[in-house]
């Protein structure tokens, strides 16, 4: 089970959380201007990355508070979490 | 190849079993193949043997960077059904069952086919109506399927709790009797022999670590162990599908996420089928040493590292206990867990790609294990053809721009 930092509650066990899929994808600003592909890319398509991956939690059985995870998805070794609208430092984005 | 049989049995035993011939060989990769398979799994291997049988493709090698089978291959729970609910899945499933029956005979190699029938639960209304609306499009399907009652349940399977007062009561199931499990090993032991034998250079121990293009054509693979040239290059890396497009510049629409499964110590005969529930999560059958294996979802978050967390372990076998109360007193005895390559619409991807030359064959998720022949069989064409055959083109790429997706959650007879 995996020990993920809240950063508003502190460590807690992966029991109390649920997983909210890859970060930082943005809805595109005019979606009626891509094409199918591009939409489908937005809507569908993930990185899937074996290492290094930033992705969402939520904190639903505790604060109920959204955040970020930098963690290895090779090792599951968290290397940090960090607030919604706050972007990864340069080492979480290895 | 040296063919199996009660005679070769009789003389490898008098022989004291020191003289069986070796089943495949390791061969140094050559320069240059017509096609190159990437990935020694069962869908790989598969592949390779319809290949060289179907379309006389012998000059190919399998790649694999680890030993063959030991993936998602060896680390499934062997069952076997097509009781899909929609055309397309029930279409290519069903190709794979009538494959699998004939399989043992095709590669001369036993693959302990036991179809033993696969029961889904119902327990609720709502189970029910679905479980129904599947029977019947199974059968306009020409894929059998039956409703049973709970009294037929419990004749079938007398250890199951069907009393009325349970938590989640049963209120009936479908049951495909030519459902069943196989020996997954064997699957993959099966065809590596089979496509070795038509010449098939099978590779372990090589890790492709980039996809060579010329334009926008496939031109090779960069390996450990070298450079090897191919105008064809077939993906098959389950778990790994997205590291091995992304060397070709390709994105999928999957997630590689942990699913665990586990054995319990050895019992005499006591299930006689496949039990799975959806609403109490959890699937079960006894294997021929008497272990039951048991498998339930995937954990909850992206992961490579071919393990889990163990409060999905915990859910499986309270799930199991919820079913069959006297499982209460077995102990387990092992439990791993493997990376299954998940898509948002629980269909696979058997398709071209924007790369010519590149073919990709990913997204099988949890289920990937029945399908290992048909799989196999439809990619073979789809490679040699340079086009998708009928029974795989609604599995392309392209369906997630186009929107004809295959939404087989909740629909697949088990939950995703």
């Amino acid at each position: 089970m995996l020990m993920i930092p809240c950063p508003w509650c502190g460590d807690r066990e992966e029991a109390e959380f649920r997983n909210g899929g890859e970060a930082h994808i943005e809805r595109p600003k005019n979606p009626d201007a891509l094409s199918d592909e591009q939409w489908a890319d937005y809507l569908f398509m993930s990185s899937n990355t074996k290492g290094v991956y930033l992705e969402r939690w939520v904190h639903d059985h505790g604060c109920r508070r959204w955040f970020n995870v930098a963690r290895n998805t090779a090792t599951n070794v968290i290397l940090s979490a960090y607030k919604i609208g706050q972007k990864p430092t340069k080492e979480e984005r290895q | 190849m040296k063919k199996y049989s009660i005679f070769s049995l009789i003389r490898n035993a008098v022989e004291f079993h020191q003289n069986w011939e070796q089943v495949w060989r390791s061969p140094d990769p050559k320069p240059a193949y017509d096609v190159i398979i990437i990935g020694g799994g069962g869908h790989g291997l598969a592949t390779a043997h319809y290949l060289a049988k179907v379309h006389g493709i012998t000059n190919v090698a399998v790649i694999e960077k680890n030993w063959l089978g030991g993936g998602n291959t060896g680390r499934n729970t062997t069952i076997i059904r097509s009781n899909y609910l929609w055309d397309e899945s029930a279409a290519i499933y069903e190709k794979s069952l009538r494959l699998y029956e004939g399989l043992s005979q095709d590669l001369n190699y036993n693959i302990m086919l036991s179809q033993r029938g696969v029961m889904n639960l119902a327990h609720n209304l709502h189970d029910v109506r679905e479980l129904q609306r599947r029977i019947y499009a199974n059968r306009l399907n020409g894929i059998d399927s039956e409703f049973l009652s709970p009294a037929q349940i419990a004749e079938m399977v007398p250890i199951i709790n069907t009393n009325a007062d349970a938590r989640f009561p049963i209120l009936g199931a479908s049951l495909q009797r030519r459902g069943g499990v196989a020996r997954h090993d064997a699957i993959a032991w099966g065809f590596a022999r089979s496509a070795d034998n038509y010449g098939v250079d099978i590779i372990q121990q090589c890790e492709v670590t980039g996809i060579l293009r010329d334009g926008g054509k496939v031109s090779g693979v960069e390996t450990t162990r070298g450079t090897i040239k191919a105008p064809k290059v077939a993906i098959v890396t389950a778990g790994h599908c997205s590291v091995v497009a992304d060397m070709a510049g390709i994105r999928l629409p999957v997630n590689s996420v942990p699913l665990q499964a586990m054995v319990t110590e050895p019992v005499k005969p006591i299930l006689n089928c496949v039990v799975m529930s959806n609403a109490v999560h959890v699937y079960v059958s006894q294997s021929d040493k008497g272990e039951l294996v048991l498998g339930a979802g995937i954990d909850g978050y992206n992961g490579y590292a071919q393990r889990g967390s163990l409060h999905v372990v915990e859910h499986q076998l309270a799930s199991l206990c919820e079913l069959f109360p006297l499982f209460s007193r077995l102990r387990i005895m092992r439990q791993w867990g493997g990376i299954v390559d998940t898509c948002p619409d629980a269909s696979p991807i058997v398709s071209k790609t924007p790369v010519d030359g590149l073919y990709i064959n990913c997204g099988w998720g949890t289920g990937g294990f029945k399908a290992t022949p048909g799989s196999g069989w439809v990619f073979a064409h789809t490679i040699a053809k340079d086009e998708p055959h009928t029974l795989n083109a609604p599995f392309n790429l392209d369906r997630f721009s186009t929107g004809a997706l295959i939404d087989e959650h909740g629909a697949a007879a088990v939950a995703h």
